[in-house]
């Protein structure tokens, strides 16, 4: 232990933060859109009249009241600080509690937190996506900051899989952006019934016959934690190096600042050193069973 | 912030004073006099704990402990000495970062809610008989909790700082003891962290041998100051000035316990538990361990938390608490579907890759602080410089 850290008595002097972290902001539900079966989407406005300033990749701690709270990724448009959206599945307790507020209902924000995706990285490079279901909500900020700065970016690619054609989540925005001149959109679904003319099959395989120069190529991996290997096994056999891969990881996030120690995976909190990790930087921890 | 302290302004650190036991008591009534609530080692239920003290007639003169893994006993020492104890089963967190507090309290209000935080000012607290692995432990939980800037893998992103516990290290007044005895499970010298005060306190505390001897010398203490309140406190108390045979014992006692440390931690802990992660000890040590929690309950510088809500039967009033958490419960590491480490193995390497490795990834600073309080309070006496150890020597074996 260096000496240095043995610093005088009452070391603090000025600790008054911003606003305590640890506080919800109360926010007001405005819009509730239904999504794909066990999903919903929230747009919320702020009620104590503070923009809500985010970035892609980025996550909050959602309150219900007299319920609980939950770490959930922000899905809408970083561009606009005065609606705030979030895309959520049932799972448990609280988002079950979620799903039954109407517009008109208030709920608790506490955040941004969390290491948002990097996007000047890319700049000059082919941008691919990689994700599948509900993943796409965690992706959809950045997909849209992409192309707002399209002219900075190759091509751009969005490779999504989902399980059945039941379950592909934004639906009209993938057409939308199927639509773009400027954008190749590739979906795949695991089964479909008899007559269904889209693709079917894994989304690893997408990566193999997207179109991108991969030593020129960014990718983003919004997957669960057993679906990133073989999609990151994809693109290293398209030649994409870990270097240039970006994902995400999950763990039990609570506190949102490094405080709780839940959500630490070897030396990192994932609550402020992720969600979103360079994959060289983790890839060693893919080996290790329960860390 | 800066790293300089506001107490660190004073041209001066005046030269060290002997005090006896009625200078020690007018310590703790000049304490006492300035608003603190001085809180010390205390004889209780067959423990020394950290409880408020009126007077020095609360300390547990004479009495000493005898720790070992999986042991802990007091019985009278050879003298009277006030401090010739060790540390016991609590630590100064408790007191920084109490194990329940309450985060915010809610309101229904129509169909929105409103949200108070607790106003109350942090507590004036004096801590008296703080050792040099506890200080260490402080200034650890300070980078943890923002208070202090450290060089880990966080130190680049967004600082937040826990405004409660920083309130209440600010408002702390220390007063540390050197110890002039050490335990079978302290290893404070190995990890360089004791077992004399570097710094960090505002009153520093020598026990002058010849107080534990029977029938020699009255109890003495000399006493130095670490800050400018501590001067100016010093200043105050009835003490003569401290000659060179005073300063010559003070030194020789703390080389004393020095020369008795029971046990001691192997060196560069950190690479070597994070190049060993599949190490068949793992598997030894997890047949042992009962998962009990007790070793991140008595540790000095664990700091995980989890937060209750609850609610009031009509629905409408709610609280939020923190409370302390442990590691090595299996809901620690719950995410829908499950906990990520479900067995005992990949708790206990969690807690201990974490205590001695990861946290200098995150925090530029080891998590262990040699208190040996881990060892002592574990019922099965897993000791945590020997679980290192034997990996170390399987290395060298290999």
């Amino acid at each position: 232990m260096d000496s240095a850290l043995l610093s005088p008595a009452g070391a603090a002097a000025d600790f008054s933060n911003k606003a305590d972290p640890m506080v919800p902001r109360p926010f007001r539900i405005v819009r509730r859109l239904r999504e794909v079966d066990g999903c919903f989407t929230l747009v919320l406005e702020s009620l104590d009249g503070r923009p809500y300033v985010f970035r892609p990749g980025q996550f909050n701690m959602l309150y219900v009241f007299g319920v609980g709270e939950v770490a959930i990724s922000v899905s809408g448009d970083c561009r606009d600080p005065n609606r705030l959206v979030h895309t959520v599945r049932e799972v448990g307790t609280v988002t079950r509690a979620m799903a039954a507020l109407r517009p008109g209902d208030s709920i608790g924000v506490r955040g941004p937190f969390g290491h948002p995706w990097p996007i000047e990285e890319a700049y000059g490079h082919d941008v691919l996506f990689v994700t599948g279901t509900i993943g796409l909500a965690p992706l959809r900020p950045l997909i849209m900051e992409v192309l707002n700065r399209r002219e900075h970016f190759g091509k751009v690619v969005l490779c999504y899989g989902s399980r059945g054609t039941h379950d592909i989540l934004y639906e009209k925005q993938l057409h939308q952006w199927r639509g773009r001149f400027d954008m190749q959109v590739h979906v795949t679904v695991h089964s479909a019934p008899s007559g269904y003319r889209g693709r079917v099959g894994s989304v690893a395989n997408l990566v193999k016959i997207a179109r991108f120069d991969p030593e020129q190529t960014t990718a983003y991996v919004c997957r669960s934690e057993t679906m990133t290997r073989p999609a990151v096994q994809a693109l290293y056999e398209r030649g994409v190096t870990a270097d240039r891969i970006y994902v995400t990881l999950e763990r039990n996030m609570k506190c949102g600042v490094g405080f709780c120690g839940h959500c630490q995976m070897g030396g990192s909190f994932m609550c402020k050193d992720g969600p979103v990790y360079r994959y060289d930087t983790i890839e060693h921890v893919f080996s290790v069973r329960e860390l | 912030m800066e790293r300089t302290a506001p107490t660190t302004g004073h041209p001066t650190i005046p030269d060290p004073v002997v005090l006896d036991r009625d200078g020690l008591d007018a310590l703790i009534d000049a304490l006492r006099g300035d608003g603190y609530t001085v809180i010390g080692p205390r004889l209780r239920d067959g423990a020394i704990v950290l409880d408020p003290v009126e007077s020095a007639d609360d300390l547990p003169w004479g009495w000493i402990d005898e720790q070992d893994g999986g042991r802990y006993r007091l019985m009278p020492g050879d003298g009277n000495a006030a401090f010739a104890h060790t540390v016991g089963p609590q630590s100064w967190k408790r007191h920084l970062y109490p194990p329940r507090q309450t985060l915010w309290t809610g309101r229904r209000d129509g169909r929105g809610f409103t949200v108070d935080t607790p106003t109350d000012p942090a507590p004036r607290q004096a801590f008296l008989g703080v050792r040099a692995c506890d200080l260490a432990a402080m200034a650890v939980q300070d980078r943890v909790f923002g208070v202090t800037p450290h060089d880990g893998r966080s130190a680049g992103q967004e600082r937040f700082t826990d405004t409660g516990y920083a309130a209440r290290r600010a408002a702390a007044f220390i007063v540390a003891v050197n110890c002039g005895r050490a335990g079978r499970t302290c290893f404070c010298d190995s990890v360089g962290t004791g077992p004399k005060a570097a710094g960090g306190y505002d009153l520093a505390l020598t026990e002058l041998p010849g107080a534990e001897l029977p029938g020699r010398g009255a109890p003495a203490f000399l006493a130095a100051a670490g800050s400018a309140a501590g001067a100016a406190l010093l200043a105050r108390l009835p003490g003569r000035p401290a000659g060179a045979e005073d300063r010559a014992a003070a030194e020789a006692a703390v080389e004393g316990a020095r020369a008795q440390m029971g046990r001691a931690m192997v060196s560069d802990a950190g690479p070597l538990l994070a190049r060993n992660l599949e190490h068949p000890r793992w598997a030894e040590v997890a047949a042992r361990c009962l998962n009990c929690a007790n070793c991140t309950m008595v540790c000095p510088t664990c700091f995980c938390t989890t937060v209750e809500d609850s609610t009031d039967l009509s629905g409408d009033h709610v609280e939020r608490w923190r409370r302390w958490d442990s590691c090595f419960t299996v809901d620690f590491s719950y995410i829908h579907g499950g906990a990520i480490r479900q067995s005992g193995l990949s708790r206990y390497r969690q807690w201990m890759t974490h205590k001695l490795s990861s946290w200098w990834e995150q925090f530029g600073t080891s998590g262990c602080t040699g208190c040996g309080r881990c060892i002592t309070w574990c019922p099965v006496g897993i000791d945590i410089t020997e679980e290192a150890r034997a990996i170390k020597d399987s290395e060298g074996r290999g």
